[in-house]
Protein backbone atom coordinates (compact mmCIF):
# COMPACT_ATOMS: atom_id res chain seq x y z
CA UNK A 1 0.00 0.00 0.00
CA UNK A 2 2.95 2.35 0.80
CA UNK A 3 4.04 2.01 -3.00
CA UNK A 4 0.84 3.01 -4.18
CA UNK A 5 0.43 5.62 -2.12
CA UNK A 6 3.33 7.26 -3.85
CA UNK A 7 2.65 6.17 -6.77
CA UNK A 8 -1.20 7.63 -6.22
CA UNK A 9 0.47 10.82 -5.06
CA UNK A 10 2.76 11.40 -7.29
CA UNK A 11 0.07 11.20 -9.95
CA UNK A 12 -1.75 13.96 -8.42
CA UNK A 13 0.69 16.35 -7.75
CA UNK A 14 1.12 16.28 -11.59
CA UNK A 15 -1.87 17.08 -12.09
CA UNK A 16 -3.04 19.27 -9.09
CA UNK A 17 -0.43 21.75 -7.91
CA UNK A 18 -2.30 22.04 -4.25
CA UNK A 19 -1.21 19.27 -2.80
CA UNK A 20 1.83 19.58 -0.50
CA UNK A 21 3.34 16.63 0.81
CA UNK A 22 4.79 16.38 4.12
CA UNK A 23 6.45 13.48 5.22
CA UNK A 24 8.06 12.99 9.14
CA UNK A 25 11.11 11.59 7.70
CA UNK A 26 9.61 8.31 6.61
CA UNK A 27 8.88 7.31 2.98
CA UNK A 28 11.50 10.01 1.81
CA UNK A 29 13.06 7.47 -0.35
CA UNK A 30 9.90 6.00 -2.10
CA UNK A 31 9.23 10.07 -2.82
CA UNK A 32 12.53 10.66 -4.74
CA UNK A 33 10.52 11.40 -7.74
CA UNK A 34 8.64 13.98 -6.21
CA UNK A 35 11.47 15.70 -4.64
CA UNK A 36 12.70 15.85 -8.17
CA UNK A 37 9.37 17.13 -10.12
CA UNK A 38 7.85 19.37 -7.05
CA UNK A 39 10.61 20.76 -5.32
CA UNK A 40 8.02 23.04 -3.94
CA UNK A 41 5.42 20.77 -3.30
CA UNK A 42 7.27 18.29 -0.91
CA UNK A 43 9.16 18.85 2.39
CA UNK A 44 10.90 15.85 4.31
CA UNK A 45 10.17 18.08 8.21
CA UNK A 46 11.73 15.70 10.09
CA UNK A 47 11.32 14.22 13.11
CA UNK A 48 8.18 16.62 14.73
CA UNK A 49 5.43 15.36 14.41
CA UNK A 50 3.62 18.10 16.28
CA UNK A 51 4.61 20.76 14.40
CA UNK A 52 4.41 18.96 11.03
CA UNK A 53 0.51 18.52 11.81
CA UNK A 54 -0.08 22.56 12.54
CA UNK A 55 1.86 23.28 9.59
CA UNK A 56 -0.31 21.45 7.42
CA UNK A 57 -3.54 22.97 8.91
CA UNK A 58 -1.90 26.56 7.96
CA UNK A 59 -1.01 25.17 4.71
CA UNK A 60 -4.78 24.27 4.13
CA UNK A 61 -5.59 27.88 5.59
CA UNK A 62 -4.02 29.13 2.46
CA UNK A 63 -5.88 27.53 0.43
CA UNK A 64 -3.19 24.04 -0.36
CA UNK A 65 -4.32 20.75 0.29
CA UNK A 66 -1.33 19.20 2.70
CA UNK A 67 -0.93 15.26 2.87
CA UNK A 68 0.87 14.09 6.41
CA UNK A 69 2.90 11.03 6.32
CA UNK A 70 4.67 8.84 9.42
CA UNK A 71 4.19 5.83 10.96
CA UNK A 72 0.82 5.87 12.92
CA UNK A 73 1.25 6.57 16.70
CA UNK A 74 3.60 9.31 15.88
CA UNK A 75 1.36 10.63 13.12
CA UNK A 76 -1.89 10.08 15.33
CA UNK A 77 -1.26 9.48 18.93
CA UNK A 78 2.10 12.44 19.12
CA UNK A 79 -0.28 14.85 17.65
CA UNK A 80 -3.56 14.36 18.64
CA UNK A 81 -4.30 17.55 20.00
CA UNK A 82 -2.49 19.42 17.02
CA UNK A 83 -5.56 16.93 14.92
CA UNK A 84 -8.27 18.33 17.18
CA UNK A 85 -7.62 21.43 17.45
CA UNK A 86 -5.84 22.55 14.14
CA UNK A 87 -7.76 21.19 11.93
CA UNK A 88 -11.05 19.66 13.18
CA UNK A 89 -12.54 22.38 15.63
CA UNK A 90 -10.75 24.74 12.68
CA UNK A 91 -12.81 22.83 10.06
CA UNK A 92 -9.58 22.81 7.68
CA UNK A 93 -9.58 20.23 5.02
CA UNK A 94 -6.36 17.82 4.83
CA UNK A 95 -4.64 14.16 4.28
CA UNK A 96 -2.85 12.10 7.65
CA UNK A 97 -2.20 9.02 6.12
CA UNK A 98 -0.28 6.61 8.10
CA UNK A 99 1.54 3.30 7.29
CA UNK A 100 1.97 0.42 9.73
CA UNK A 101 -1.38 -0.72 10.64
CA UNK A 102 -1.54 -2.04 14.93
CA UNK A 103 1.29 -4.57 14.66
CA UNK A 104 2.08 -4.52 11.25
CA UNK A 105 5.63 -4.26 12.72
CA UNK A 106 5.31 -6.29 15.21
CA UNK A 107 9.03 -7.26 15.97
CA UNK A 108 9.72 -3.52 16.87
CA UNK A 109 7.64 -4.08 19.91
CA UNK A 110 4.74 -1.52 21.34
CA UNK A 111 6.22 2.27 21.07
CA UNK A 112 5.47 0.92 17.06
CA UNK A 113 1.97 -0.38 17.20
CA UNK A 114 -1.13 1.52 16.96
CA UNK A 115 -4.25 -0.55 16.94
CA UNK A 116 -6.01 2.69 18.90
CA UNK A 117 -5.93 5.08 16.20
CA UNK A 118 -9.20 5.07 14.84
CA UNK A 119 -10.44 4.60 18.04
CA UNK A 120 -9.19 8.10 19.21
CA UNK A 121 -9.63 9.60 15.91
CA UNK A 122 -13.43 8.92 16.33
CA UNK A 123 -13.90 10.71 18.59
CA UNK A 124 -12.97 13.64 16.34
CA UNK A 125 -16.20 15.12 15.19
CA UNK A 126 -15.70 16.42 11.48
CA UNK A 127 -12.75 13.74 11.35
CA UNK A 128 -13.46 11.04 8.39
CA UNK A 129 -11.46 8.02 8.34
CA UNK A 130 -10.53 5.71 6.02
CA UNK A 131 -9.04 2.02 6.35
CA UNK A 132 -8.52 0.65 2.66
CA UNK A 133 -7.89 -3.07 1.99
CA UNK A 134 -5.80 -3.24 -1.14
CA UNK A 135 -3.18 -0.48 -2.88
CA UNK A 136 -5.85 -0.47 -5.77
CA UNK A 137 -8.71 0.26 -3.14
CA UNK A 138 -6.59 2.97 -1.32
CA UNK A 139 -6.42 4.89 -4.65
CA UNK A 140 -9.80 4.67 -4.83
CA UNK A 141 -10.34 6.04 -1.67
CA UNK A 142 -7.74 8.39 -1.76
CA UNK A 143 -8.39 10.40 -5.10
CA UNK A 144 -12.44 10.52 -4.18
CA UNK A 145 -11.78 12.12 -0.61
CA UNK A 146 -8.29 13.81 -0.94
CA UNK A 147 -9.85 17.34 -1.70
CA UNK A 148 -12.87 17.20 0.48
CA UNK A 149 -13.71 19.69 2.63
CA UNK A 150 -12.69 17.63 6.15
CA UNK A 151 -9.56 15.98 7.73
CA UNK A 152 -8.95 12.66 6.13
CA UNK A 153 -6.96 9.90 7.83
CA UNK A 154 -5.83 7.27 5.51
CA UNK A 155 -4.87 4.16 7.54
CA UNK A 156 -2.71 2.26 5.65
CA UNK A 157 -1.19 -1.35 6.27
CA UNK A 158 2.03 -3.28 5.31
CA UNK A 159 -0.51 -6.01 4.65
CA UNK A 160 -2.53 -6.48 1.85
CA UNK A 161 -5.99 -8.00 0.79
CA UNK A 162 -5.58 -10.61 -1.95
CA UNK A 163 -8.30 -9.11 -3.93
CA UNK A 164 -9.59 -5.67 -4.27
CA UNK A 165 -12.99 -4.60 -4.33
CA UNK A 166 -14.52 -1.91 -5.81
CA UNK A 167 -15.21 0.34 -3.15
CA UNK A 168 -16.37 3.64 -2.99
CA UNK A 169 -15.79 6.49 0.00
CA UNK A 170 -18.35 6.29 2.74
CA UNK A 171 -20.00 3.33 1.18
CA UNK A 172 -19.81 -0.40 2.82
CA UNK A 173 -19.30 -3.09 -0.06
CA UNK A 174 -22.33 -6.05 0.54
CA UNK A 175 -19.91 -8.78 -0.07
CA UNK A 176 -22.57 -11.81 0.34
CA UNK A 177 -25.87 -12.12 1.37
CA UNK A 178 -27.65 -14.87 4.00
CA UNK A 179 -30.05 -15.02 7.10
CA UNK A 180 -28.34 -15.82 10.55
CA UNK A 181 -25.92 -12.54 10.86
CA UNK A 182 -24.54 -9.91 9.58
CA UNK A 183 -20.21 -9.88 9.97
CA UNK A 184 -18.67 -6.33 8.75
CA UNK A 185 -15.15 -7.04 8.26
CA UNK A 186 -13.52 -3.90 8.33
CA UNK A 187 -10.11 -3.13 5.85
CA UNK A 188 -7.23 -5.92 6.07
CA UNK A 189 -9.59 -7.96 8.20
CA UNK A 190 -11.86 -9.30 5.54
CA UNK A 191 -9.40 -12.46 4.34
CA UNK A 192 -9.56 -14.50 7.58
CA UNK A 193 -13.66 -13.40 7.73
CA UNK A 194 -14.56 -14.63 3.86
CA UNK A 195 -12.55 -17.47 4.97
CA UNK A 196 -14.01 -18.16 7.93
CA UNK A 197 -17.74 -17.67 6.69
CA UNK A 198 -17.52 -18.96 3.26
CA UNK A 199 -20.09 -21.65 3.75
CA UNK A 200 -22.21 -20.05 6.69
CA UNK A 201 -25.54 -18.39 5.77
CA UNK A 202 -24.55 -15.25 6.46
CA UNK A 203 -24.69 -11.98 5.38
CA UNK A 204 -20.99 -10.03 4.55
CA UNK A 205 -20.11 -6.26 5.24
CA UNK A 206 -16.94 -4.83 3.66
CA UNK A 207 -16.23 -1.27 4.83
CA UNK A 208 -13.37 0.78 3.69
CA UNK A 209 -14.64 4.04 5.22
CA UNK A 210 -15.84 3.93 9.14
CA UNK A 211 -15.94 7.51 9.38
CA UNK A 212 -18.30 8.89 8.27
CA UNK A 213 -20.26 5.22 9.00
CA UNK A 214 -22.52 3.80 6.57
CA UNK A 215 -25.36 3.10 8.74
CA UNK A 216 -27.79 2.78 5.79
CA UNK A 217 -26.13 -0.23 4.40
CA UNK A 218 -25.96 -1.91 7.49
CA UNK A 219 -29.70 -1.38 8.25
CA UNK A 220 -30.86 -2.23 4.91
CA UNK A 221 -28.28 -5.85 5.75
CA UNK A 222 -29.05 -6.66 9.44
CA UNK A 223 -32.47 -8.51 8.88
CA UNK A 224 -31.56 -10.99 12.10
CA UNK A 225 -30.29 -8.27 14.40
CA UNK A 226 -27.40 -10.41 14.81
CA UNK A 227 -24.03 -8.41 14.20
CA UNK A 228 -20.33 -9.62 14.07
CA UNK A 229 -17.67 -6.84 13.89
CA UNK A 230 -14.35 -7.26 12.54
CA UNK A 231 -12.01 -5.42 12.82
CA UNK A 232 -8.37 -4.94 12.67
CA UNK A 233 -7.59 -2.60 15.04
CA UNK A 234 -9.09 -2.39 18.79
CA UNK A 235 -12.29 -4.56 19.01
CA UNK A 236 -15.35 -2.63 19.70
CA UNK A 237 -14.40 0.51 18.32
CA UNK A 238 -17.41 0.76 16.21
CA UNK A 239 -19.75 -0.40 18.31
CA UNK A 240 -20.86 2.83 18.89
CA UNK A 241 -21.86 3.71 15.23
CA UNK A 242 -23.49 -0.08 14.64
CA UNK A 243 -25.61 0.97 17.59
CA UNK A 244 -26.12 4.47 16.03
CA UNK A 245 -27.13 3.08 12.86
CA UNK A 246 -29.67 0.33 14.19
CA UNK A 247 -30.79 1.47 17.80
CA UNK A 248 -30.15 -0.25 21.04
CA UNK A 249 -33.35 -2.81 21.07
CA UNK A 250 -33.12 -5.83 19.26
CA UNK A 251 -29.25 -5.83 18.88
CA UNK A 252 -26.56 -8.61 19.52
CA UNK A 253 -23.15 -7.39 18.92
CA UNK A 254 -19.88 -10.07 18.97
CA UNK A 255 -16.99 -8.05 18.87
CA UNK A 256 -13.57 -9.61 17.14
CA UNK A 257 -10.41 -7.81 16.87
CA UNK A 258 -7.42 -6.28 18.53
CA UNK A 259 -7.69 -7.38 22.31
CA UNK A 260 -7.28 -3.88 24.67
CA UNK A 261 -3.65 -4.11 25.98
CA UNK A 262 -0.55 -4.43 24.46
CA UNK A 263 0.70 -6.86 22.26
CA UNK A 264 4.50 -7.49 24.01
CA UNK A 265 5.60 -10.16 21.71
CA UNK A 266 7.73 -9.56 18.61
CA UNK A 267 7.80 -11.92 15.78
CA UNK A 268 5.70 -11.59 12.90
CA UNK A 269 2.33 -9.77 12.05
CA UNK A 270 0.59 -13.56 11.57
CA UNK A 271 1.91 -14.13 15.01
CA UNK A 272 0.01 -11.74 16.81
CA UNK A 273 -3.10 -12.86 14.29
CA UNK A 274 -3.05 -16.27 15.45
CA UNK A 275 -2.62 -15.53 18.88
CA UNK A 276 -5.15 -12.98 19.17
CA UNK A 277 -7.75 -15.06 17.27
CA UNK A 278 -7.93 -13.12 14.05
CA UNK A 279 -7.43 -16.05 11.56
CA UNK A 280 -10.51 -18.01 9.94
CA UNK A 281 -10.58 -20.98 12.06
CA UNK A 282 -10.91 -18.65 15.37
CA UNK A 283 -13.31 -16.17 13.43
CA UNK A 284 -15.29 -19.31 11.87
CA UNK A 285 -16.02 -20.48 16.13
CA UNK A 286 -16.78 -16.99 17.25
CA UNK A 287 -19.89 -17.00 14.65
CA UNK A 288 -21.04 -20.10 14.52
CA UNK A 289 -21.02 -20.11 18.27
CA UNK A 290 -22.17 -16.47 18.18
CA UNK A 291 -25.10 -17.29 15.75
CA UNK A 292 -26.43 -20.73 17.81
CA UNK A 293 -26.54 -19.09 20.82
CA UNK A 294 -30.07 -17.53 21.41
CA UNK B 1 -4.45 52.42 24.97
CA UNK B 2 -7.10 53.50 27.96
CA UNK B 3 -10.35 53.64 26.10
CA UNK B 4 -9.80 50.28 25.09
CA UNK B 5 -8.73 49.01 27.74
CA UNK B 6 -11.85 50.01 30.02
CA UNK B 7 -13.62 48.23 27.01
CA UNK B 8 -12.12 45.18 28.02
CA UNK B 9 -12.69 45.33 31.77
CA UNK B 10 -15.89 45.97 31.25
CA UNK B 11 -16.53 42.98 28.64
CA UNK B 12 -15.18 40.80 31.99
CA UNK B 13 -18.04 42.12 33.47
CA UNK B 14 -21.25 40.19 31.83
CA UNK B 15 -19.44 36.51 32.97
CA UNK B 16 -17.03 37.70 35.24
CA UNK B 17 -14.43 35.55 32.64
CA UNK B 18 -11.37 36.92 31.20
CA UNK B 19 -7.99 37.20 31.25
CA UNK B 20 -7.48 41.13 31.51
CA UNK B 21 -3.74 41.39 32.63
CA UNK B 22 -2.34 38.99 29.95
CA UNK B 23 -4.48 41.25 27.20
CA UNK B 24 -2.85 44.55 28.83
CA UNK B 25 -0.09 42.52 27.85
CA UNK B 26 -0.01 42.71 24.47
CA UNK B 27 -2.42 45.52 23.25
CA UNK B 28 -0.27 47.79 22.67
CA UNK B 29 1.95 45.16 20.25
CA UNK B 30 -1.73 44.63 18.68
CA UNK B 31 -2.75 48.37 18.25
CA UNK B 32 0.67 48.83 16.52
CA UNK B 33 0.30 46.59 14.71
CA UNK B 34 -3.28 46.32 13.22
CA UNK B 35 -3.29 50.46 12.79
CA UNK B 36 0.69 50.84 11.49
CA UNK B 37 1.60 47.94 9.72
CA UNK B 38 -0.85 44.64 8.65
CA UNK B 39 -2.29 44.60 5.23
CA UNK B 40 -5.62 43.68 6.21
CA UNK B 41 -8.96 44.69 4.57
CA UNK B 42 -11.75 44.73 7.39
CA UNK B 43 -14.41 44.67 4.73
CA UNK B 44 -12.58 41.87 2.75
CA UNK B 45 -10.25 40.22 5.30
CA UNK B 46 -10.67 36.86 3.73
CA UNK B 47 -9.01 38.04 1.16
CA UNK B 48 -5.77 36.09 -0.38
CA UNK B 49 -4.07 38.90 -0.37
CA UNK B 50 -3.79 40.00 3.07
CA UNK B 51 -1.17 39.91 6.20
CA UNK B 52 -1.99 37.75 8.57
CA UNK B 53 -1.96 37.75 12.72
CA UNK B 54 -2.41 34.63 14.35
CA UNK B 55 -2.54 35.22 18.24
CA UNK B 56 -0.85 32.02 19.64
CA UNK B 57 -1.99 32.71 22.90
CA UNK B 58 -5.58 32.82 22.82
CA UNK B 59 -6.20 33.83 26.10
CA UNK B 60 -5.21 37.18 24.73
CA UNK B 61 -7.77 37.26 22.98
CA UNK B 62 -9.64 40.55 24.87
CA UNK B 63 -6.98 42.73 22.99
CA UNK B 64 -7.25 41.31 19.72
CA UNK B 65 -11.23 41.48 19.80
CA UNK B 66 -11.20 45.26 21.30
CA UNK B 67 -8.30 45.86 17.93
CA UNK B 68 -10.06 44.41 15.47
CA UNK B 69 -13.57 46.24 16.83
CA UNK B 70 -11.87 49.25 16.99
CA UNK B 71 -10.59 48.89 13.35
CA UNK B 72 -14.11 47.89 12.40
CA UNK B 73 -14.38 44.50 11.29
CA UNK B 74 -17.07 44.24 14.07
CA UNK B 75 -19.19 46.70 16.33
CA UNK B 76 -17.42 47.21 19.57
CA UNK B 77 -20.05 47.16 21.25
CA UNK B 78 -20.68 43.68 20.79
CA UNK B 79 -17.43 42.55 23.86
CA UNK B 80 -20.20 43.15 25.92
CA UNK B 81 -21.60 39.61 25.39
CA UNK B 82 -18.30 38.17 25.93
CA UNK B 83 -18.09 34.84 27.02
CA UNK B 84 -21.91 34.60 27.07
CA UNK B 85 -23.44 31.88 25.72
CA UNK B 86 -24.49 32.81 22.41
CA UNK B 87 -21.68 35.27 22.39
CA UNK B 88 -18.99 35.09 19.09
CA UNK B 89 -16.61 36.19 21.53
CA UNK B 90 -15.47 33.46 23.84
CA UNK B 91 -12.37 33.55 26.56
CA UNK B 92 -10.23 31.35 23.33
CA UNK B 93 -10.94 32.92 19.55
CA UNK B 94 -12.60 31.22 17.26
CA UNK B 95 -11.67 31.91 13.40
CA UNK B 96 -15.09 30.50 12.45
CA UNK B 97 -16.48 33.26 14.36
CA UNK B 98 -15.14 36.08 14.60
CA UNK B 99 -13.90 38.41 11.69
CA UNK B 100 -10.47 38.82 11.31
CA UNK B 101 -9.66 35.98 13.68
CA UNK B 102 -7.20 34.00 11.99
CA UNK B 103 -7.15 31.02 13.96
CA UNK B 104 -8.77 29.19 16.79
CA UNK B 105 -6.13 29.04 19.82
CA UNK B 106 -6.36 28.66 23.38
CA UNK B 107 -4.19 25.72 23.81
CA UNK B 108 -0.42 26.98 23.80
CA UNK B 109 2.29 25.80 21.22
CA UNK B 110 0.04 25.64 18.28
CA UNK B 111 -0.17 28.88 16.65
CA UNK B 112 3.81 29.38 15.65
CA UNK B 113 3.77 26.09 13.88
CA UNK B 114 0.32 27.11 12.28
CA UNK B 115 1.53 30.68 11.14
CA UNK B 116 5.07 28.15 9.39
CA UNK B 117 2.71 26.69 7.71
CA UNK B 118 0.56 29.70 6.59
CA UNK B 119 3.83 30.98 5.76
CA UNK B 120 5.18 28.42 3.72
CA UNK B 121 1.52 28.34 1.46
CA UNK B 122 1.91 31.61 1.08
CA UNK B 123 5.45 31.21 -0.67
CA UNK B 124 4.47 28.07 -2.27
CA UNK B 125 1.60 30.01 -3.78
CA UNK B 126 3.99 32.99 -4.76
CA UNK B 127 1.75 35.68 -2.53
CA UNK B 128 4.55 38.39 -1.09
CA UNK B 129 2.67 38.91 2.10
CA UNK B 130 3.86 38.35 5.37
CA UNK B 131 2.26 36.27 8.84
CA UNK B 132 2.93 37.78 11.93
CA UNK B 133 2.43 35.16 15.32
CA UNK B 134 2.43 36.28 18.71
CA UNK B 135 3.31 33.72 21.39
CA UNK B 136 4.02 34.23 25.04
CA UNK B 137 6.84 33.73 27.69
CA UNK B 138 5.18 30.98 29.14
CA UNK B 139 4.07 29.36 26.29
CA UNK B 140 8.12 29.23 25.25
CA UNK B 141 7.46 26.48 27.22
CA UNK B 142 6.15 24.16 24.63
CA UNK B 143 8.22 22.24 22.83
CA UNK B 144 6.12 22.43 19.66
CA UNK B 145 7.04 26.36 19.64
CA UNK B 146 10.87 24.95 19.27
CA UNK B 147 10.00 22.50 16.86
CA UNK B 148 8.40 25.45 14.72
CA UNK B 149 11.73 27.45 15.29
CA UNK B 150 14.13 25.18 13.94
CA UNK B 151 11.47 24.51 11.11
CA UNK B 152 11.29 28.26 10.21
CA UNK B 153 14.96 28.58 9.98
CA UNK B 154 15.39 25.63 8.38
CA UNK B 155 13.32 26.99 5.40
CA UNK B 156 14.14 30.27 5.18
CA UNK B 157 10.84 31.72 5.70
CA UNK B 158 11.31 35.59 5.78
CA UNK B 159 7.79 36.46 5.60
CA UNK B 160 7.41 35.00 9.25
CA UNK B 161 7.71 37.10 12.24
CA UNK B 162 7.21 36.16 16.08
CA UNK B 163 6.62 38.39 18.28
CA UNK B 164 7.24 37.17 22.19
CA UNK B 165 5.15 38.47 24.77
CA UNK B 166 8.41 38.28 27.47
CA UNK B 167 6.10 39.90 30.72
CA UNK B 168 7.82 36.67 32.68
CA UNK B 169 4.82 35.05 33.63
CA UNK B 170 7.33 31.76 32.64
CA UNK B 171 9.38 32.92 35.87
CA UNK B 172 7.83 30.65 38.50
CA UNK B 173 7.68 27.55 36.68
CA UNK B 174 10.26 27.28 34.03
CA UNK B 175 13.21 30.17 33.32
CA UNK B 176 14.11 30.57 29.26
CA UNK B 177 17.32 32.23 29.82
CA UNK B 178 19.24 34.01 27.00
CA UNK B 179 15.65 34.34 25.10
CA UNK B 180 16.90 36.40 22.33
CA UNK B 181 20.15 34.08 22.11
CA UNK B 182 17.71 31.32 21.92
CA UNK B 183 16.03 32.69 19.03
CA UNK B 184 19.03 33.23 17.08
CA UNK B 185 21.16 30.25 18.19
CA UNK B 186 17.98 28.70 16.21
CA UNK B 187 18.50 30.75 12.99
CA UNK B 188 16.01 33.51 13.77
CA UNK B 189 17.06 37.29 13.36
CA UNK B 190 16.52 38.90 16.75
CA UNK B 191 15.80 41.64 18.69
CA UNK B 192 14.42 42.81 21.66
CA UNK B 193 11.82 46.00 21.86
CA UNK B 194 9.54 47.83 25.01
CA UNK B 195 6.46 46.50 23.99
CA UNK B 196 4.53 49.36 25.68
CA UNK B 197 6.60 51.72 23.37
CA UNK B 198 4.84 52.15 19.99
CA UNK B 199 7.74 53.87 18.11
CA UNK B 200 9.76 50.60 19.16
CA UNK B 201 7.03 48.34 18.34
CA UNK B 202 6.62 49.76 15.06
CA UNK B 203 10.23 50.08 13.76
CA UNK B 204 10.57 46.43 14.86
CA UNK B 205 7.36 45.45 12.95
CA UNK B 206 8.52 46.66 9.66
CA UNK B 207 11.53 45.57 9.69
CA UNK B 208 12.86 41.56 8.20
CA UNK B 209 15.83 39.65 7.16
CA UNK B 210 15.86 38.48 3.40
CA UNK B 211 16.44 34.85 4.43
CA UNK B 212 15.41 33.83 7.80
CA UNK B 213 12.66 34.47 10.19
CA UNK B 214 12.45 37.46 12.52
CA UNK B 215 11.82 37.36 16.45
CA UNK B 216 11.08 40.41 18.22
CA UNK B 217 11.41 39.20 21.91
CA UNK B 218 8.54 42.06 24.08
CA UNK B 219 9.59 43.31 27.21
CA UNK B 220 6.25 43.56 28.63
CA UNK B 221 4.22 44.51 32.05
CA UNK B 222 1.28 42.05 32.38
CA UNK B 223 -1.42 43.86 33.86
CA UNK B 224 0.30 46.99 32.00
CA UNK B 225 -1.67 50.37 32.84
CA UNK B 226 -3.19 49.47 35.90
CA UNK B 227 -1.08 49.18 38.61
CA UNK B 228 -2.90 46.41 40.82
CA UNK B 229 -3.13 44.40 37.81
CA UNK B 230 0.99 44.95 36.69
CA UNK B 231 2.92 41.84 37.64
CA UNK B 232 0.26 40.72 39.89
CA UNK B 233 -0.10 36.73 39.55
CA UNK B 234 -3.76 36.96 41.01
CA UNK B 235 -4.93 39.04 38.52
CA UNK B 236 -3.65 36.63 35.85
CA UNK B 237 -7.59 34.98 35.59
CA UNK B 238 -10.05 36.89 36.93
CA UNK B 239 -12.83 40.14 36.62
CA UNK B 240 -12.96 43.17 39.09
CA UNK B 241 -15.59 43.34 42.09
CA UNK B 242 -18.07 45.80 42.04
CA UNK B 243 -16.26 47.73 44.48
CA UNK B 244 -12.82 47.26 42.51
CA UNK B 245 -14.49 48.53 39.13
CA UNK B 246 -15.04 51.86 39.43
CA UNK B 247 -11.13 52.05 40.81
CA UNK B 248 -9.97 50.49 37.83
CA UNK B 249 -11.69 52.89 35.43
CA UNK B 250 -11.06 55.99 37.38
CA UNK B 251 -7.35 54.80 36.68
CA UNK B 252 -7.73 54.40 33.07
CA UNK B 253 -9.64 57.57 32.44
Amino acid sequence: MRKQFVKTVESLMAADSRLVVLLGDISVFGFRNAFQLHPQHIYNIGICEQAMTSMGAGLAKTGLIPVLHSIAPFVVERCFEQIKVDFCYQKLPGNIVSVGASYDYAALGCTHHCPGDVAVLRTLPGMEIVVPGTPAEFDQLFRAAYAGPHPTYFRLSERSNPQAQNVEFGRANVLKQGKLATVIAVGTALPPVLAAVKDLDVTVLYYTTVAPFDGETLKRNSHGGKIVLVEPFYAGTLVADIYAALGTAAVAIQTIGVPHQFLTHYGHAEEHDEAIGLTPDAIRKRVTDFVRSS
Amino acid sequence: MNPLKRQIVAATMATKEGHIASAFSILDILWVLYNQVIRVNPQNFQSDDRDYFILSKGHGSLALYAVLGERGFFPLSELEQFSTFQSRFGGHPDCNKVPGVEASTGSLGHGLPFGVGVALGMRIRDINRRVFVLVGDAECNEGSIWEAALLAAHHKLANLTCIVDHNHSTDRALGLGILVGKWEAFGWRATTIDGHDHRQIADALKQSAPDRPTVIVAETIKGFGCKQMENNPAWHHRSPTREELPLILEELA
